[in-house]
C-alpha cells in the first residue's frame, strides 16, 4: 500500500466525515409537534371506564354547542407516575388525579399549574369525591368488618404502594385516621397500627389497578381496601358470585381533584376548550355519570336515585382535620424518610 | 462412511460410548432438556394463546376491532419502520469502519456500541427523559421551539433505537472481519468504485447475516416495553405501542383482549423464530460468525 | 504492508479501501447522539449528588435491598440458566433425536417474545390459581409475587444467552481428542471433566455474564410476577420507576448510575474473559 493513495484520499475523507455526521443529524431531527383540537386529560388509574364515558359525552356536547370536533384523549397510570409525566412535559390540558398533593407537586416543581388551583373550580376542584371500602372473597370467610380486622395475624391485605399510587395513599391515611380516632387521638398508636396493617401486605403493586388484578384475577389476599368505585367495578366485572363489598363503619373522605394545566393550554391555545371541559365535570350530565360509576357526585340531585342507593351511608373523616394541610400530610407520611419509609424499614 | 481404511473401520468398531454417553444417560439428558424448555419457555407461550382464546374466537377477534388497538398497531409498525432501517444503516456503517480498517481505540468503540445491550430498559428510557424532558437538559430549548420529543413519537422511536442499537452492528462486525479485505481490495484494483465494491463484493457476503440481524432487531423493536413505558406517557390512541396496549388492557380487566393482543406479538415472535431457523439451516456458514454476538 | 515513514503512531492504518471517513464519522455521530450524550446526561445528573450522595442513596436500606434482590436473584438465575443451558446445548449438538431442530428453535423464544407478554404469561401460569402455581402451592411453594417469581422470569430471559454462547463451541470440539482420552484409558466422566469441559469454560462464563447482566436490568417480565414489596421482592429497575414517580430525579439517577456502572463492569469482564480465552485456547 503506497503513501500517495492515502494522501490523495485525505481531503475527501474529511468531507465524508462531515457528510456522515450531517446524515446522522438529519435522521435524528425531532418531528414538529402539530397543533390539533385535541384535549389531553392525564388521569389516575381507576378512572379509565369513567372518563371514556365522560369524554365521549363532552365531545358530543361541544360539537352540538360550537360545531367543533374535539377529541379528548386520556392517559392513565398511578397518580404519582402521571404527575411525573406532566412535570416532564406531557402536553396535558387538564389533570384529574387521585390526590391533591400530586397536583401540588406539579405546581411546585414545574410551575405549569397555578399554586391556588384549588380556588379556580367549585368545591376545591372536586367535582366528585370517593371513599375507601373493602372488597373481600364471597361470604367474607375471614369476617372482615372494620379497619381493626386488617391487623389480625391470619389476614392478607392487598394494597398498592403509597409512594406511587393515590389509592395506596388513601388506604394508608384511612387506616391511620381510623386508629387515631379509636386510640383517643394518639398519633404513636396510629402509626403502630398502620405498621401492623402493612405487615399483612404480601404484594405492593404500583397502581390501584395492579392491586385489583392481583386480588381478583390472581386470587391473592383476603381483603382489598380500595376506592369505592373500584370495589363496585370489580364486583360487577368479575362476578357477584366471587366477591362481596364490605363497607366499614368509618372511612376516609377521599378527594381526587381536577385542575387546568395553565402553561400547556396557553401554549396550545386550548384554554377555552379545557376550561369548558372542567366546567362540564360539574354539569348535571357529568354528575349523573359519576354516580353511575360509583363515584360520589357533588350534586346528588343530578344523579339517578338507583345509583345513589348504591353509595352507602358511612361516617367519613377528612384527613386534613387530623393532620393539617396537604404539604404536611405528604411530607409526614409519604416523602423520603416519612412514616411509610420508617414503617417498611421497621417491618422488614 | 464407505471408505474402507483400516483406522476408520476400527474407530467405528469401537463401542459408541467412548465419544458419547450411554443410551439411558442420553435419554435422560434429552428428557431433562426438553422438560426444562417445555416448562420455562413453551408453557408461557401456550398460555398466551390459551388465555386469548379462553372465551372463544369471537371474543378474540373483538380485541382487534377497537380503535385504540389499531392505533397501537400503527404506532408499533411506524416505530419499527424508523428504528430498524436506522440501525441497519448504522450497523453497516459501523461494521464497515470497524471490520475493514485498523485504527486506534477500536476495542473501546466496540464496547461502547455494545453498551445499550446491557443497560436496563428502564435506564434507557430515563436517560431520554433527562435529555428531552421539560426538566431535562434540552427541555427549555425544546419548549421554546414547540418541539415535543418524549411523550410523543420521536421519544418512543429514540428509546427503541437505543435498545436495538447493537443488534445489526454486533452481527455484522465478526462476519465482515472473517471475510477480510482481500476481495474488496481486488475489486478496487480492478477499477471499481468504493460503492460498487461494497454492493457487488461485500453485500452478497453478508446479506443473510444482515437479514438475520434485521429480523432480531425488528422483534426487539416491536416488543420493547420498559424503555418505551418510561417515555410514552400512555396516552390512549396516541403514544401506546402494542406492548403498552397489552399492559393497559390487562389493567382494565380485559384479560382476553390483553392476551389476544399479546398473542399477536407472540405470533410475531414465532414468525421471527421460524424465518431465523430457516435462515440458519440454509445459510448456516454465512451467518455463523456473528451468531455468538447475541 | 509498507511500514509507515514516520515513526509516530497513526490513528488509522492506511488502506486502499475507501469510506472510512464516512463510516467512522457516521458511527461516531450516531453513537454520540443516541448513546453517549443521553448517558452523559445521566452521569452528570447523578454527579450533582457527589460520590458521597450516590453512596448515601446506594446504602439507603431500601435501595440496598433492591440492589441485593436484583443482583442476588439474577446471580442465581444466571447460574441456573448456565447449568441447564449447558445441558441443552450439549443435547442439541451431540445427540440426534426427532424434533431436535424445533427444540433448537424454541431456545431463542425469549429473544423474540416481548418481555411484557412473557410477564403476563408467567404471572398467569405461576399465580396460586395458575396451571403451575396451583401445583407448586400444593407443595407449599409460593412462586408468583415472591422472589421465586423474579427468579423464574430471569431464568426465562437468560436461558438463550447461556445456550447460544456454548453451543457453537461444543459443535467445534474435536472428537478425536475425546477418542484419544478414551483410548488412553480415561472413563467417560473423566474425559468430560478433564478434556471436554475446560475449553468450554470461557464461553460458559460469557454466557453466564450476559444472562446475569440481562437479568439485573430486566423490568417488563418481572413487574407482573414479582410482588414488588420493599425489602422482599422489589427490584432495582422498579425502584427507579418509583423514585421517578416521587419526583426524586436525583435518587433515580443515582440508582441508574450504579446499575450502569455494574453493566459496564460486566461488559468489561466479558471482554477480559474473551481476551483470556483467545490467549489460552486460541478462540473466543
Amino acid at each position: 500500500m503506497s503513501e500517495t493513495s492515502s494522501r490523495t484520499t485525505g481531503r475527501p475523507r474529511r468531507h465524508a466525515l462531515l457528510l456522515g455526521a450531517g446524515l446522522a443529524a438529519a435522521l435524528l431531527a425531532p418531528t414538529l409537534a402539530c397543533a390539533q383540537t385535541e384535549l389531553l386529560n392525564v388521569s389516575y388509574d381507576p378512572t379509565r371506564e369513567l372518563y371514556r364515558e365522560i369524554n365521549a359525552a363532552f365531545s358530543e356536547e361541544w360539537k352540538a354547542k360550537t360545531g367543533e370536533t374535539l377529541t379528548v384523549r386520556a392517559a392513565h397510570g398511578g397518580s404519582g407516575s402521571q404527575a411525573r409525566t406532566v412535570i416532564d412535559g406531557i402536553p396535558a390540558d387538564v389533570v384529574t388525579l387521585g390526590i391533591p398533593s400530586d397536583i401540588d407537586a406539579i405546581s411546585r416543581i414545574s410551575k405549569k399549574i397555578v399554586p391556588d388551583w384549588r380556588t379556580k373550580l367549585p368545591n376545591q376542584g372536586l367535582p366528585y369525591t370517593s371513599t375507601v371500602v373493602f372488597l373481600v372473597r364471597k361470604g367474607n370467610p375471614k369476617g372482615v368488618k372494620d379497619w381493626g380486622d386488617l391487623v389480625k395475624p391470619d389476614i392478607k391485605v392487598i394494597t398498592p404502594n403509597p409512594k406511587t399510587s393515590a389509592g395506596g395513599r388513601w388506604n394508608f391515611l384511612a387506616a391511620w385516621g381510623y386508629a387515631y380516632e379509636k386510640e383517643g387521638r394518639n398519633a404513636d398508636k396510629a402509626n403502630a397500627f398502620v405498621g401492623d396493617v402493612y405487615k399483612n401486605v404480601p404484594v405492593l403493586d404500583t397502581g390501584a389497578r395492579g392491586s385489583t388484578v392481583t386480588f381478583a384475577q390472581r386470587g391473592l389476599g383476603d381483603v382489598l381496601p380500595t376506592w369505592e368505585n373500584e370495589a363496585y367495578l370489580v364486583f360487577e366485572e368479575f362476578g357477584r358470585d366471587k366477591f362481596d363489598v364490605v363497607v366499614p363503619p368509618t372511612s376516609i373522605y377521599a378527594e381526587p381533584p381536577v385542575a387546568l394545566v395553565d402553561a400547556n393550554v396557553d401554549k396550545k391555545g386550548t384554554r377555552k376548550q379545557a376550561e369548558a371541559y372542567l366546567q362540564f365535570l360539574y354539569s348535571d350530565r357529568a354528575q349523573a355519570i359519576f354516580a353511575k360509576h360509583h363515584y360520589r357526585p357533588l350534586n346528588r340531585a343530578a344523579a339517578k336515585p338507583e345509583d345513589l342507593a348504591q353509595l352507602p351511608e358511612l361516617k367519613l373523616f377528612k384527613i386534613e382535620d387530623l393532620q393539617g394541610d396537604w404539604d404536611e400530610i405528604q411530607k409526614k407520611n409519604f416523602d423520603n424518610g416519612g412514616l411509610f419509609d420508617q414503617l417498611s424499614k421497621a417491618g422488614r | 462412511m464407505s471408505e474402507t481404511f483400516a483406522p476408520a473401520t476400527l474407530a467405528e468398531a469401537r463401542p459408541a460410548s467412548v465419544v458419547t454417553e450411554g443410551l439411558w444417560v442420553r435419554g435422560l439428558l434429552i428428557a431433562v432438556a426438553i422438560l426444562f424448555l417445555a416448562l420455562f419457555l413453551v408453557l408461557p407461550l401456550v398460555t398466551v394463546f390459551a388465555q386469548a382464546l379462553a372465551k372463544g374466537f369471537g371474543a378474540y377477534l373483538a380485541a382487534f376491532t377497537e380503535a385504540d388497538a389499531h392505533a397501537a398497531i400503527r404506532l408499533t409498525l411506524l416505530t419499527a419502520a424508523i428504528a430498524v432501517p436506522f440501525n441497519l444503516v448504522f450497523g453497516i456503517m459501523a461494521s464497515w469502519a470497524i471490520a475493514k480498517f485498523e485504527f486506534w481505540g477500536k476495542n473501546l468503540l466496540v464496547t461502547l456500541i455494545d453498551l445499550p445491550f446491557s443497560v436496563s430498559p428502564v435506564v434507557s428510557g430515563l436517560i431520554y427523559v433527562l435529555v428531552f424532558g421539560a426538566q431535562g437538559l434540552l427541555g427549555p430549548w425544546l419548549l421554546a421551539h414547540d418541539l415535543q420529543v418524549i411523550f410523543a413519537v420521536p421519544g418512543i422511536v429514540l428509546a427503541t433505537i437505543f435498545v436495538t442499537f447493537p443488534f445489526v452492528a454486533r452481527q455484522l462486525i465478526p462476519l465482515m472481519q472473517e471475510q477480510g479485505t482481500a476481495e474488496e481490495e481486488a475489486a478496487l484494483t480492478l477499477g471499481a468504485s468504493g460503492w460498487h465494491a461494497f454492493r457487488t463484493v461485500t453485500l452478497p457476503n453478508i446479506r443473510w447475516g444482515l437479514l438475520y440481524s434485521v429480523l432480531l432487531c425488528n422483534a426487539r423493536a416491536m416488543g420493547e416495553f420498559g424503555a418505551v413505558s418510561v417515555v410514552s406517557g400512555h396516552i390512549r390512541g396516541l403514544t401506546n405501542t402494542l406492548p403498552l396496549h397489552v399492559e393497559i388492557l390487562y389493567n382494565e380487566y380485559n384479560f382476553v383482549a390483553a392476551f389476544a393482543v399479546a398473542s399477536l406479538l407472540a405470533g410475531l415472535a414465532l414468525v421471527t423464530l421460524l424465518v431465523k431457523s430457516l435462515l440458519e439451516w440454509r445459510y448456516a456458514d454465512e451467518i455463523k460468525a456473528g451468531a455468538r454476538g447475541h | 504492508m509498507a511500514p509507515p515513514k514516520r515513526a509516530k503512531r497513526r490513528f488509522l492504518r492506511p488502506s486502499v479501501i475507501p469510506g472510512f471517513g464516512l463510516a467512522f464519522g457516521y458511527t461516531l455521530t450516531c453513537l454520540g447522539l443516541i448513546v453517549l450524550l443521553p448517558l452523559a446526561a445521566l452521569v452528570t445528573r447523578a454527579s450533582g449528588l457527589g460520590l458521597s450522595g450516590i453512596w448515601e442513596v446506594a446504602t439507603d436500606p431500601r435501595v440496598a435491598s433492591a440492589l441485593r434482590v436484583s443482583f442476588g436473584v439474577s446471580l442465581l438465575a444466571a447460574l441456573t440458566a448456565s447449568v441447564f443451558g449447558f445441558l441443552i446445548a450439549w443435547v442439541l449438538t451431540r445427540y440426534r433425536f426427532p424434533g431436535r431442530k424445533i427444540v433448537d428453535a424454541v431456545v431463542d423464544l425469549p429473544f423474540a417474545l416481548p418481555t411484557a407478554v412473557a410477564g403476563i404469561a408467567l404471572a398467569a401460569l405461576y399465580a396460586p390459581n395458575g396451571l403451575v402455581g396451583a401445583q407448586l402451592a400444593r407443595l407449599g411453594i409460593e412462586a408468583a409475587y415472591t422472589p421465586v417469581g423474579i427468579y423464574i422470569a430471569m431464568v426465562f430471559i437468560g436461558l438463550p444467552f447461556a445456550v447460544r454462547t456454548v453451543q457453537p463451541l461444543i459443535a467445534e470440539i474435536d472428537k478425536e481428542i475425546e477418542e484419544a482420552s478414551a483410548t488412553l484409558g480415561a472413563g467417560r466422566v473423566h474425559t468430560l471433566v478433564r478434556v471436554v469441559l475446560p475449553p468450554l469454560i470461557p464461553a460458559a462464563l460469557t454466557g453466564f455474564a450476559l444472562a446475569f447482566a440481562r437479568g439485573v436490568g430486566e423490568y417488563g417480565s418481572i413487574i407482573f410476577i414479582a410482588g414488588n414489596l420493599p425489602y422482599v421482592s422489589e427490584i432495582a429497575p422498579l425502584l427507579i420507576v418509583i423514585k421517578l414517580s416521587e419526583y426524586d430525579y436525583g435518587g433515580a439517577c443515582a440508582i441508574a448510575t450504579i446499575m450502569l456502572g455494574i453493566s459496564f463492569l460486566t461488559l468489561l469482564a466479558i471482554n477480559l474473559i474473551q481476551a483470556w480465552s483467545r490467549r489460552r485456547f486460541g478462540y473466543v
